[in-house]
């Protein structure tokens, strides 16, 4: 019955998978009770907590190719839970949990100083410019496990905590203390439609994000699976969040490298 | 801030940082203090009237 | 009409006059109010901030009104804790234009946040990890000293000062100012130093990340550094814009020379870090991160390398070379130019370590976000500037804020210039005394 083993929640997306259909993003403002514009084609002050970005490879035809990344929030761990938000935020509004790994956000706590959204470097934390207004009759609809935020403070992917909070719950009603695999999946990696995403504990062997990304703890959690990488590898803020590509252009797209500069060495 | 805030830790952090805090804080207000404590005095036994 | 709240032998214009003049000024304070208000009833929606520039035009002004405010704690620090007495003509004023900074960046940092009823949050859940915690702090604390050290000006006014409990508490205070003015500079080391170590502990952002020593990035240093080098321009540079506008020398030559010369030195030596930083971070950290220094200057309509020399060279080794000569502060041309040179290069390091963090792009797929600011934010920004305005105005007019003016003016009425002589002469004996 005890629960001693601390959790590391991580995700393992494959980009050979994924068809950029934008199924994870509606799921995610759904599931989120994520707010709206009327306009939302101003990417820079709309809220999209999970985000699929398009890349391409910059060859002419007939050599050009295209990747969908999904970028939700990396739940950084950086040095022992020092990830860049956590440190940085004046009044513990967000917090680093060593028993899941989870990156949290007390959205009646923040007051919006914005500096997090400074110090994330993969822009996965979003500031309500707006009063959150739903359509008419909407609000009834809005998921009851999610508390809405109100305008003037940052939000972000909590890798749908809430599902892990009922999750728990009912197990302590059923007398265990731990989840099994899919009891706990993100609406995201529900939904994608090609399986491209896979959610689970990064500590466990039997999960298939562990056995997917092969994470090497000891040295902050880089992905022994060669396939694998990481978005900014080298800034050091140890993310919870892999990517799988077959394709050598779409793995060096994950991080900065110097001209001439070996992307193997990166790993 | 306080030590009954939920988040205090007794940890070496807290208390540089916010000893350093207390600190300055009682430095300016004990300071403040004497000053009008001083003022008051001199006030009743007659000081400053030249300048009135 | 206000002549019994003048200090005694100093000439001052009519009051209509001082309305009048002020009267554009309090137009775009007024101005600056509405977009204030704006801001806080309807939203930050008003700003033309965004995802990507979560810190933007009001940041800027808040590090830069802190830095170019940091004259105070710096002069005070040298008047009474090193010890040149010389600086006491002008302390006054360095205090004053501190205040005002410190007020309006305090002013603008509650502007600023999303929800500024939740703004005491940041002492009552205070993560002693955050850089912005310690400016929070530090920021206050050292608002109420400057607070103190500009009481006693006010307790100064000719009919205040009549009463014997604030002539007494004046009296007091000034002679316990040193212990005030070495909190004042403890304080500033800290939150000055903080505001760097805003930007050199992100270390998602290569622009702006710096190693350091133990919890402190070499930012956190190279700002108070600056601060203590460009603070004192800038209260060189307001006294020769308030001895421009009142036509009077409020201050000897030789005080201002001894300011600039320190001011110099700390230039010079300031600059000389940070081209050893920057060369540092440009050599050695950003190429471990996986950047040349060419991807922060390129590729962007703006942020070019133009910005760099600017900050290094023009406004960094041109007025440091000619404040630490004589012959360069001797001439008032050139001394102007450099100090003016200074209060920029605080200006653009600034803005470097607020703007252009946020906009460098740090994921491969992202491009340079541009940025220009609201109307709101212009207004809200110009309000602390029309509000140190007036305050000079009011303080000069009312307060003895220059000891050596009555001195350096001598007031010579038509009918009792021989009188009014006097007058001035026991002023000039009592003021720089008790400043």
């Amino acid at each position: 019955m005890k629960n001693d083993q601390a959790k590391k929640y991580g995700m393992v997306i494959d980009l050979d998978k994924c068809t950029g259909c934008g199924a994870c993003m509606v799921a995610c403002m759904a599931e989120n009770n994520i707010p709206f514009k009327e306009d939302e084609s101003n990417k820079l002050d709309s809220i999209t907590w999970m985000r699929v970005y398009q890349l391409t490879n910059g060859k002419p035809y007939p050599e050009t190719d295209i990747c969908y990344i999904p970028r939700p929030c990396m739940h950084c761990e950086g040095d022992h839970g020092h990830s860049p938000c956590v440190s940085v935020c004046p009044a513990t509004a967000t917090d680093y949990s060593q028993k899941t790994g989870i990156v949290s956000q007390i959205y009646t706590r923040c007051f919006g100083c914005r500096y997090c959204m400074a110090a994330c470097p993969y822009h996965a934390r979003y500031f309500n410019w707006w009063d959150p207004v739903w359509p008419n009759g909407m609000e009834k609809f809005l998921n009851p496990s999610v508390s809405p935020r109100m305008r003037g403070v940052v939000e972000k992917c909590s890798f749908c905590f809430h599902r892990h909070q009922l999750a728990m719950n009912k197990a302590f009603v059923e007398g265990r203390r731990e989840l099994e695999e899919n009891e706990y999946q993100t609406s995201c990696a529900q939904a994608c439609p090609s399986g491209a995403i896979a959610f689970g504990d990064l500590n466990n062997p039997k999960h298939t994000v562990n056995q997917l990304a092969q994470p090497d703890n000891a040295h902050g959690g880089q992905p022994k699976n060669p396939e694998v990488f990481r978005l900014l590898e080298k800034l050091g803020t140890n993310p919870k969040v892999y990517y799988v590509s077959s394709r050598e252009w779409v793995r060096r797209a994950g991080d900065n490298y110097l001209k001439n500069e070996n992307p193997g060495k990166a790993h | 801030m306080f030590p009954f805030n939920f988040e205090w830790i007794w940890d070496m952090s807290h208390l540089v940082f916010m000893g350093g805090l207390w600190f300055a804080l009682n430095i300016l207000g004990l300071g403040m203090t004497y000053c009008i404590i001083k003022a008051a005095i001199d006030t009743s036994k007659g000081k400053g009237g030249e300048h009135s | 009409m206000d002549s019994a709240l003048i200090p005694k032998g100093v000439n001052r214009c009519p009051l209509s006059e001082l309305i009048l003049k002020l009267g554009p000024v309090v137009a775009v304070l007024l101005w600056g109010v509405v977009a204030m208000f704006m801001c806080w009833i309807k939203g930050l929606n008003q700003t033309n901030m965004n995802d990507s520039y979560g810190f933007a035009l009001w940041i800027w002004a808040d590090l830069t009104v802190i830095a170019l405010g940091g004259g105070a704690f710096f002069t005070g620090l040298l008047r009474y804790i090193i010890g040149k007495d010389k600086l006491k003509n002008i302390i006054n004023f360095a205090v004053l234009i501190g205040f005002i900074c410190y007020s309006s960046a305090l002013l603008i940092l509650a502007i600023d946040i999303g929800q500024p009823l939740r703004g005491w949050f940041i002492f009552w859940h205070a993560n002693v990890h955050s850089m912005l915690t310690e400016v929070a702090f530090c920021l206050t604390c050292y608002f109420m000293v400057l607070t103190i050290e500009y009481l006693p000006l006010i307790l100064e006014n000719r009919q205040i000062d009549r009463l014997p409990f604030f002539h007494n508490l004046s009296h007091n205070m000034h002679e316990i100012m040193a212990v005030f003015a070495a909190t004042g500079a403890f304080l500033s080391f800290f939150h000055q130093g903080s505001l760097g170590g805003v930007a050199g502990v992100l270390f998602g952002r290569p622009f702006a990340f710096r190693e350091g020593i133990f919890i402190w990035p070499w930012t956190f240093f190279l700002f108070t550094w600056s601060a203590a080098a460009c603070g004192p321009c800038f209260t060189i540079m307001l006294l020769k814009i308030t001895e421009r506008i009142t036509r009077k020398k409020l201050v000897k030559d030789d005080v201002v020379d001894l300011l600039a010369k320190i001011a110099g030195w700390m230039l010079t030596t300031y600059i000389i870090a940070k081209i050893i930083d920057t060369w540092y971070w440009a050599m050695v950290t950003a190429p471990s991160l996986g950047f040349e220094l060419t991807d922060f200057y390129s590729n962007n309509p703006f942020y070019g390398m133009w910005i760099l020399i600017l900050e290094i060279v023009v406004c960094g080794i041109i007025p440091s070379i000619i404040l630490i000569s004589k012959k360069g502060r001797s001439n008032p041309v050139s001394f102007m130019t450099a100090v003016v040179l200074a209060v920029l290069g605080a200006c653009v390091n600034r803005w470097a370590m607020v703007l252009q963090v946020m906009a460098a792009p740090v994921l491969t797929f992202e491009g340079w976000p541009m940025y220009y600011p609201s109307w709101q934010e212009v207004a809200t920004t110009l309000l602390p500037v029309a509000y140190g305005i007036i305050l000079v105005a009011l303080s000069y007019r009312y307060l003895p804020v220059f000891p050596q003016e009555v001195e350096l003016n001598p007031v010579e009425s038509e009918d009792q210039g021989g009188k009014a002589k006097k007058a001035a002469l026991s002023g000039a004996e009592v003021s720089p005394a008790r400043a």
